[in-house]
């Protein structure tokens, strides 16, 4: 690797990271702004033009609130949880290729941190390793209330992704490959994952929910029963980011999904529009359209969490294991079959 | 591109990850709190899954990253977790414990030293294809040469969640005759 | 056992059927219930740059009137103050002295006029009470302050404007 490709990735890396944080941070204010329409209110007004700096002062306020660290918590990994979520929050935006190619100048330059050729087993260890910051900072707090939150992040995000691993499997079966770049490329114009696994996508979309600890998935922090879950002890800027790391996370499993089976930056008449604007304009049309579909789906994320109550805690086990498994399995079978014999 | 760059890079990346490795793994016994001692577990997983990056063998990386990390210490932690670590809560153990104890570990000592005795320095490992480890290869190769021992290993595990279950479920109450 | 009324009903809780019990349905007409809300007016009224109308007997801050030529009705017979139940207004009363005549209607004035508005319950009483319509409720809303003592209005928050001006 020439200097030229290091400090383009490393651009590129930086790039990624602001806009995580950047949209993370108005999912803040767009969260509180679509509550208020589905609820007939206005919202965050007051900052700024319709409240827009609101997520600013909302963090001005993160910062200089008091730090308190409990007496008899662990300090260190009363320290670590927060940290360890916000940064398994952000590894996995490293391998969602963001749009084809693009030529700056006499340069092409990759939209993609890293192609890997495991690309969509990282994102799906990177998820899994995401409950690790809810648990060590729930046992940290040495509080029963985070301790339960934490117990229950743990047991959801296990149940979830067993049917989450094989919801991926059907749709690997169809594209033999593992290469996020190349599972986007393969969805080209408008060949996209979603028509051939509709069941696949639904199972998908109910464990992202389940993993990133959405209502009605919420369990770990629900207020009405453990008071603040897992995060009852934190405070400050270490409270800020788990609130961070759940949107960044949000961010992350809505790109997930535009890339698995929405098309990720493909979107129909794409070859027509690439001659027509040319290698630099044309491939950012295709990063708009990602990123339209990214805030889509943190959209519809919020719309959920605004219509459907809570699971109770034997409904999600019920739903994981009876449900979702069975019919993740069927679902692969099913794509087998098809696959072989039509 | 990506991963596999890292596979020239010199030894001392190998050396540097395999003492953190054992580093890890001591601070994994002398750990005082057990749930302290499951975190070095999971850094000294860590590690191997470095050493797995840097034999280029990606699938095994992930999957023990996913597996192990992602899935196996997550549910020990949780168990940890119910466990009262208070002091007082400790079972007293008899002498008789400490005495199978030091022996247990004294034999253990005896098999290290022995082992040791017959180590040389063997050569330099050499992949012959650099490509042994990616999924694709893997997957080739578990379905055709060892499909058998692959599904008969798929039964074991089987069975053991059978087995899992039926000590999970309660005893159905003796029907009254 | 019969019942007292005939209000009770009997409810049946029959299994559900497939659809019911693959909730999708159920999820989806949830998720169009609140996609209407989302494109509903608000119904905020975002208070101090709005107002909601008040309704014709509302009774918010007191104001103390002047006749038709602008002399202060108030004659600080202190009726207003014995019929107010939280006992929330205190007065003085002066004689008028000469050359006041445009300024107060009788010879007997409120030199001090206080309301406690911390007190005050808005019942209205002391307006009834008053033999000289000098007093009525019809201000707006009391606003909110900072510190107790601020909530003692004197006669300058009180007393209406003069005519002419």
């Amino acid at each position: 690797m020439e200097l030229g490709d290091i400090i383009i990735k490393f651009i590129l890396v930086v790039i990624i990271f602001a806009i995580s944080l950047v949209v993370a941070m108005y999912s803040t204010y767009a969260e509180r702004k679509i509550a208020a329409f589905f609820q007939d209110r206005i919202g965050p007004n007051r900052a700024g033009p319709w409240g827009l700096l609101q997520p600013l002062c909302d963090g001005a306020k993160m910062f200089l609130k008091e730090e308190i660290i409990p007496t008899n918590a662990s300090a260190f990994l009363f320290i670590a949880g927060p940290s360890l979520a916000i940064l398994t929050a952000c590894l996995g935006s490293a391998v969602i290729p963001w749009g084809q190619n693009i030529q700056i100048g006499s340069r092409v330059v990759e939209l993609q941190v890293a192609d890997i050729n495991v690309g969509v087993l990282y994102i799906f260890g990177v998820v899994s390793l995401g409950v690790y910051g809810v648990m060590i900072g729930g046992w940290a707090s040495n509080n029963k209330y985070s301790l339960l939150g934490a117990i229950r992040a743990a047991s959801q995000n296990i149940s979830y992704e067993i049917s989450m691993g094989l919801s991926i499997i059907a749709l690997l079966m169809l594209t033999g490959t593992l290469s996020l770049r190349e599972l986007a490329a393969q969805q080209h114009d408008w060949h996209w994952n979603v028509l051939r696994q509709p069941l696949g996508f639904l199972l998908f979309i109910v464990c992202a929910f389940a993993e990133t600890n959405r209502t009605p998935f919420d369990l770990p922090e629900c207020e009405t029963e453990l008071v603040g879950g897992y995060h009852t002890e934190y405070s400050s800027m270490k409270l800020g980011f788990y609130l961070f790391a759940e949107y960044i996370n949000m961010f992350i499993s809505s790109a997930v999904m535009a890339t698995l089976y929405w098309g990720g930056y493909n979107y129909p008449g794409m070859d027509w529009v690439l001659v027509h604007t040319g290698p630099t304009i044309g491939p950012l049309i295709g990063v708009i359209v990602l990123f339209a579909k990214i805030f889509l789906f943190i959209f519809f994320f919020m719309w959920v969490r605004w219509t459907i109550p809570r699971f109770r805690y034997d409904q999600l086990m019920d739903l994981g294991w009876k449900v979702l498994i069975p019919l993740a399995i069927a679902n692969i079978v099913l794509t087998g079959l098809i696959s072989n014999y039509l | 591109m990506g991963i596999r760059y890292f596979v020239n890079i010199n030894m001392n990346t190998f050396y540097f990850i395999a003492f953190l490795s054992i580093f890890f793994s001591i601070l994994v016994i002398t750990a005082k709190n057990p749930v302290h001692s499951i975190l070095y577990l999971v850094l000294t997983f860590f590690t191997f899954t470095v050493h797995y990056i840097l034999l280029n063998a990606q699938f095994l990386a992930v999957v023990n990253f996913i597996v192990y990390m992602g899935a196996i210490l997550v549910l020990f932690l949780y168990t940890l977790m119910l466990i009262n670590l208070n002091k007082d809560s400790e079972p007293v153990k008899s002498n008789m414990v400490k005495i199978a104890a030091v022996l247990g570990g004294g034999c253990l000592l005896v098999v290290l030293v022995g082992c040791l005795k017959q180590v040389g320095v063997a050569d330099p490992v050499l992949l012959k294809d650099p490509g042994l480890g990616l999924v694709q290869n893997l997957g080739k190769v578990l379905f055709n040469e060892f499909l058998l021992p692959f599904e008969i290993s798929s039964l074991l595990l089987l069975s053991a969640m059978v087995g899992a279950v039926l000590l999970a479920t309660k005893d159905p109450k003796p029907k009254s005759v | 056992m019969e019942s007292l009324s005939n209000k009770r009903k009997l409810i049946e809780s029959k299994p559900l059927n497939f659809w019911e019990r693959a909730y999708l349905p159920a999820i989806i007409s949830g998720l169009s219930i609140t996609m209407k809300h989302f494109f509903r007016k608000p119904v905020t009224i975002s208070y101090p740059e709005e107002k909601r109308e008040f309704s014709e007997n509302f009774r918010g801050m007191h104001s103390l009137k002047r006749d038709e030529n602008g002399k202060e009705r108030c004659t600080a017979c202190g009726l207003c103050a014995l019929s107010c139940p939280a006992e929330a207004i205190t007065m003085t009363a002066a004689e008028r002295q000469k050359g006041e005549e445009h300024l107060y209607r009788e010879e007997k004035y409120a030199a001090v006029y206080e309301i406690n508005m911390l007190r005050c319950i808005f019942c209205g009483l002391c307006e009834e009470a008053c033999p000289k319509e000098a007093i009525y409720l019809d201000g707006d809303i009391v606003p909110a302050d900072y510190l107790r003592k601020d909530f003692i209005y004197g006669k300058d928050k009180l007393v209406e404007a003069p005519l002419n001006q």
